[in-house]
């Protein structure tokens, strides 16, 4: 089912245009990341999709109904949003902050049984419950990653957007919140993930959208999207792209460096794998290897 | 996160220490009252209570709970612990109102000193200048209303400086006692006035604590957990600064309740603002009528500007409040 349906976007902070001419949809049961490089826009449309800009051109309809005509609660029902970093100026605990995600849930000033319930859920899914207690600015970047998406979940959405959600998680946590993104998106829900990463990226997403200044540069599957050309042209790096062990595109960058001591010493030095994910070729193997895999499943 | 019980023994606890020093408050003072006298209805003790005692604790409470409460408020609003009732230059408008009338020796329009309605009619223009120019773009961003409230603040500053500069010798006097702030004893028609509107705002602003949970995080996270952004800044931004103003034009500028009163209740019970509005009420107003009470009776006959008092009194147990949490604060 299309969730959102994006028509000819435009947006600019005055003169300085932003996205210019989006067109796409999103659909539901979909896991999607957004990929791109810096300035081309991403948070930019993430905003709008979260009907947090609406001072936009063009046409960006949720469920049917233009997005700045929805009302907040009501939206807050069946979207939210995940900022790249939330900073708190005040001693809010982490379970306090999980529960603001049933504020447009919430009736009156208490929480109900189904409140506390959904909170409780979201905290066992994400490991946090540890935490509940403890305020939220003395946990650690990845921990409080994990809390934020503790209170996207306990607010029950249909529609999950993120701007980087991995940037502060350790190799565990990167992968169990893929995979739980992946595993919400089977259950229905819709996933737009803006992500650096874009071998994580091509091991979970269904689709992958390729932003590149304001416009969408490429839009599809993983196995058609990551092509050594698209990765010079957009992200202009050297790149080559494997196969990982469970067949997804896998991408090994050449970094400038490298190609510089190789004019000089004619020696081929091996590429780079963009990802934080284990893949990582040692200078001295030979470039026949294949990388190793991108760790197991967890079992969460 | 927030049981009904834990709810009700927080708001319970702050409303026992608002009661009960409102009930004492009464009884000391520089010359000895007896009660069952003032109860009889025999001078002087009858006067004494009713038409100068208790009337100001009335004013201290409502003073000391609307500006605690708007402290809250307005550090929610623009996410910075630093906010007080007076960042956004509410504060300077009444003081600037206030000034003229000194400077112009206005003594009363109709039946209401001119000092109050011109403190009043300053601290409206400037509410109305700053959400004017805040909110003219698409939506309202706590940056700019942060940049426009301290430049309206500096601009009011300036002229009563001038104003000042310009006065006589009492007029001048007039205006520095002005600006110390103090409580006195007012009728009870105006604190009848005073109180409808301060518990009304206490009660809208309990009503959206949920939402002031989620605005002190941020704005896009707030508008994607089911707030209408511009309306609740713009709620939020009238509810402190009219509290604010109503408040000022008859007390003058009364410091550091606002930033005091909600940082120590932070510290002892959380950033909730579902408990942390009621008690900031309770425990402000507390605050400020023991304040008040020192300030008459330490040096009685004379009396201190009961700022001078918030500050001294508060600011050595903030710190001492500070220290003994260092370790979650501090880092």
């Amino acid at each position: 089912m299309t969730i959102y349906s994006v028509e000819d976007l435009h947006f600019g902070f005055g003169d300085t245009e932003i996205l210019r001419g989006i067109s796409l949809q999103f659909q539901s049961a979909q896991m999607a990341a957004v990929v791109g490089p810096n300035g081309a826009g991403k948070s930019t449309l993430m905003s709008i999709l979260s009907g947090f800009r609406d001072d936009y051109t063009g046409c960006c309809s949720f469920r049917g109904v233009e997005i700045r005509d929805w009302k907040k609660r009501a939206l807050g029902r069946q979207m939210t949003f995940i900022p790249q970093m939330i900073r708190l100026e005040f001693p809010f605990t982490a379970g306090q902050v999980v529960f603001m995600g049933r504020t447009p849930h919430c009736h009156g000033l208490f929480e109900s049984e189904e409140d506390r319930e959904a909170v409780r859920k979201a905290m066992e899914i994400t490991e946090t419950t540890a935490f509940a207690h403890r305020e939220f600015r003395e946990l650690s970047g990845g921990e409080r990653q994990r809390v934020v998406l503790a209170g996207a979940l306990a607010q029950e959405p249909k529609v999950l957007l993120l701007d980087e959600p991995t940037t502060f998680l350790d190799l565990k946590h990167q992968i169990s919140t893929y995979s739980l993104l992946q595993r919400l998106a089977r259950d229905g829900i819709a996933i737009i993930a803006v992500t650096h990463d874009l071998n994580l990226a091509a091991s979970y997403a269904d689709r992958i959208v390729v932003m590149s200044q304001g416009r969408i540069a490429a839009d599809g599957e993983p196995e058609n999207i990551l092509t050594s050309s698209m990765l010079k042209e957009v992200f202009e790096v050297d790149a080559e792209i494997r196969q990982s062990p469970e067949g997804r595109p896998w991408v090994f960058c050449q970094s400038r460096d490298a190609y510089r001591s190789r004019d000089r010493e004619g020696a081929v030095t091996t590429p780079q794998p963009v990802s934080s994910i284990p893949g990582h070729l040692p200078e001295t193997s030979p470039d026949t290897s294949p990388p190793s895999p991108p760790t197991s499943q967890p079992k969460c | 996160m927030l049981s009904r019980k834990k709810f009700w023994f927080a708001v319970g606890l702050s409303a026992l220490f608002f009661g009960a020093v409102a009930g004492l408050a009464p009884l000391i003072g520089s010359s000895s009252i007896e009660l069952s006298r003032a109860l009889a209805g025999e001078s002087p003790d009858h006067e004494i209570l009713f038409y100068a005692r208790i009337p100001r604790v009335i004013l201290a409470a409502l003073a000391g709970g609307a500006l605690a409460m708007s402290g809250v408020i307005f550090q929610a609003l623009l996410r910075d612990a630093l906010a007080t009732p007076f960042t956004l230059g509410v504060q300077s408008g009444a003081a600037l109102g206030a000034v003229v009338s000194i400077c112009f020796g206005w003594r009363t329009f109709g039946v209401l000193p001119a000092v109050w309605v011109t403190a009043f009619v300053g601290a409206a223009v400037t509410i109305a200048v700053v959400v004017s120019i805040a909110a003219e773009g698409h939506r309202m961003s706590s940056f700019t209303l942060l940049l426009t409230g301290v430049t309206i603040n500096s601009i009011c500053m300036a002229a009563i400086l001038f104003l000042h500069y310009t006065a006589g010798f009492t007029q001048s006097f007039a205006i520095v006692r002005w600006l110390m702030g103090g409580i006195e004893s007012r009728d009870y028609s105006t604190l009848v006035g005073l109180s409808v509107l301060t518990v009304a705002a206490l009660i809208v602003a309990i009503a959206k604590a949920n939402d002031f949970n989620v605005l002190a995080v941020g704005e896009e996270w707030a508008a994607t957990r089911g707030v209408n952004l511009s309306s609740l800044m713009l709620l939020a931004y009238l509810l402190g600064s009219f509290l604010t103003a109503s408040i000022t034009a008859f007390t003058g500028p009364i410091g550091f309740i606002g930033l005091l009163v909600p940082h120590a209740l932070r510290l002892a019970i959380g950033a909730d603002h579902r408990v942390l509005i009621p008690t900031s009420f309770f425990v402000g107003g507390g605050f400020l009528i023991v304040c008040d009470t020192l300030a008459r009776t330490v040096m009685a006959p004379a009396e201190i500007p009961v700022g001078v008092i918030t500050a001294l009194l508060g600011g050595p147990f903030f710190i001492w409040l500070l220290r003994s949490r260092r370790g979650s604060l501090w880092v």
